[in-house]
């Protein structure tokens, strides 16, 4: 009996987890299948897409300066005491961590924390507030209208803000390097381009396009079939900003794994 | 353009356990006018969005203008949800769009205008509920409750359908408001020709929108009749909803 218990116990929330997991799956399947299927709504992409990549500049450019300029600071006192040599190892780590892996990390958080957040309130207050509803009233489908574009918008404005983190992330740490630890700015950024590699950024980039994806389906699934008034609401804001950032950490060892494991 | 007839057959809808609806049936001829009173929480909204398709029913039909909706193909019932026109209880406009693209939201999303000529088209149809053309250029947050609803109306009115629902369009406003909405939505009617289905727990808004009524209690229609006689039906739970008196059959649930 005990064990019968222990096991519905057990059961009970994986089987719902793997429900919950299928609906997400079946409602991002449709969402992009609205991609092929016209009519398309360009105005909404351009909206949306305006709202994530240009007014998402000013936080992720600060948070990549000043994660480079940190950086940097911390690996000097930390390869102090092996003595190794210094500049190479500085300018390396500082390039390397940057564009594979906090470039996009740090990017997609301040995103999901800016653009997730908001997509969940607005479609949450669009549900409660029978604005979804009237869409269907109005020859419109609400997936494509709605959910779509903000997807796409979010998968390919991610990339590109992580471009500018890379570039802003490096300049923070020769900043450092230079007017604080002292040292030659051509060694330095000769240091930094020896050591990176192709597969370097572009595997930072499509971490970066895999976490836009995560950021505007978890943003719109939450507020999609959020229920319950403004406290509904708040809790698929809070539900979509935690989910994606869970998924974004899963997502990076799994994409790390993938492109660099041997 | 000419009216489209609803019936209903069996209408059932239950939230887990929580019966909705148990079986509603109801007939709206064609360019009629039919008001459905019921109580406060009593699935009024569930039924009309059973009936729009919003939510999926657990039994039986809905025919429009004939034709059941479960049996036709998917592009036949899109033709004919097409021809439905519906204001929401609370207005529901996209307060991301001004108000003349609310408007004429229906005939943008299916290129049957022009950005240009639908702004001429809605300060068109904003004149016909008694807007001036520069409310086309505001944001619904912009407006008052009052305007809210007119504005919801031309959304509803805009493509012009053949058969319009209207979800409590009174509730919330002030009486003489109410009176001018109820004014507005006669006209409406009236000049498209259409049928007409509202929902309300106003009885003084009933008597004027409507030439048939119904009453729904406890997930049944209970009772059907002309408008006009609310008040004095002789079915005692009509009377007592329509006197608001809080002796009689209905007992209402406060705690379940
Ligand atoms: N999506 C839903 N999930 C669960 N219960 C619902 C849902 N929609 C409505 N209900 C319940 O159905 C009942 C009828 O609601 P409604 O049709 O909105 O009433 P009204 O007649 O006032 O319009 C209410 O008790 C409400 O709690
Ligand atoms: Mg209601």
């Amino acid at each position: 009996m005990l064990l019968v218990d222990l096991l519905a116990g057990i059961g009970r929330p994986v089987l719902s987890g793997c429900a919950a997991v299928g609906r997400v799956a079946i409602f991002a399947a449709v969402a992009l299948s609205h991609l092929v299927r016209p009519p398309f709504h360009a105005r909404q992409f351009l909206r949306h897409f305006l709202e994530i990549a240009y007014f998402s500049l000013p936080v992720v450019a600060l948070t990549a300066l000043f994660t480079g300029m940190v950086l940097a600071l911390q690996s000097y006192t930390g390869f102090a005491r092996f003595n190794a040599n210094a500049q190479s190892a500085v300018a390396s780590v500082v390039v390397l961590s940057m564009v594979r892996e906090l470039g996009p990390v740090m990017a997609a958080l301040m995103v999901s924390g800016r653009i997730g957040a908001a997509m969940a309130a607005e479609l949450g207050t669009m549900r409660v507030t029978d604005q979804i509803d009237a869409l269907s009233t109005l020859a419109t489908d609400p997936i494509k209208y709605l959910v779509t574009p903000r997807i796409l918008a979010a998968t390919i404005a991610l990339p590109l803000l992580v471009l500018v983190a890379d570039i802003l992330g490096v300049a923070g740490g020769f900043l450092i390097a230079i007017l604080k630890l002292g040292f030659t700015p051509a060694t330095y950024l000769d240091a930094s381009w020896d050591v990176l590699r192709a597969m370097d950024v572009i595997s930072g980039l499509v971490k970066a396009a895999v976490f836009g994806f995560v950021i505007g389906l978890m943003g719109c699934w939450c507020g999609y079939h959020s229920r319950g008034g403004a406290q509904g609401v708040g809790q698929a804001t809070t539900a979509a900003v935690v989910l994606a950032a869970i998924m974004i950490f899963g997502l990076d060892y799994v994409l790390t794994e993938a492109f660099f494991a041997r | 353009m000419s009216g489209l007839g609803l019936s209903v057959r069996g209408l059932r809808k239950a939230f887990g356990t929580k019966v909705v609806l148990d079986g509603v049936d109801l007939d709206v001829p064609p360019n009629s006018s039919l008001v459905v009173l019921g109580g406060s929480g009593s699935g009024k909204s569930v039924m009309l969005k059973c009936i729009l398709g919003l939510i999926p029913p657990d039994a039986g039909q809905i025919i429009i203008g004939g034709q059941d909706l479960a049996r036709v193909s998917r592009r036949e019932r899109r033709a004919l949800l097409d021809r439905i026109g519906m204001l929401f209880q609370q207005g529901a406009l996209f307060d991301s769009l001004p108000v003349w693209e609310n408007v004429c939201f229906k005939l943008l999303a299916q290129k049957r205008i022009t950005r240009r000529a639908a702004r001429d088209r809605a300060a068109e149809v904003l004149a016909q509920v008694g807007l001036a053309a520069s409310v086309g250029d505001l944001w619904p947050a912009e407006l008052s409750g009052g305007m809210q609803k007119r504005v919801a109306l031309a959304r509803a009115i805009a493509a012009q359908p053949d058969i319009i629902f209207f979800d409590e369009p009174t509730t919330g406003l002030d009486p003489i408001m109410g009176a001018v909405i109820d004014g507005l939505i006669v006209d409406c009617v009236q000049r498209l020709g259409a049928t007409a289905v509202s929902i309300t727990h106003d009885m003084a808004s009933a008597r004027r929108i409507g030439q048939q009524a119904a009453m729904i209690h406890q997930g049944r229609i209970v009772w059907t009749g002309p408008a006009a006689t609310l008040g004095n039906t002789g079915n005692a739970m009509v009377d007592q909803f329509a006197r608001g008196e809080r002796e009689g059959p209905i007992q209402m649930e406060l705690r379940r």
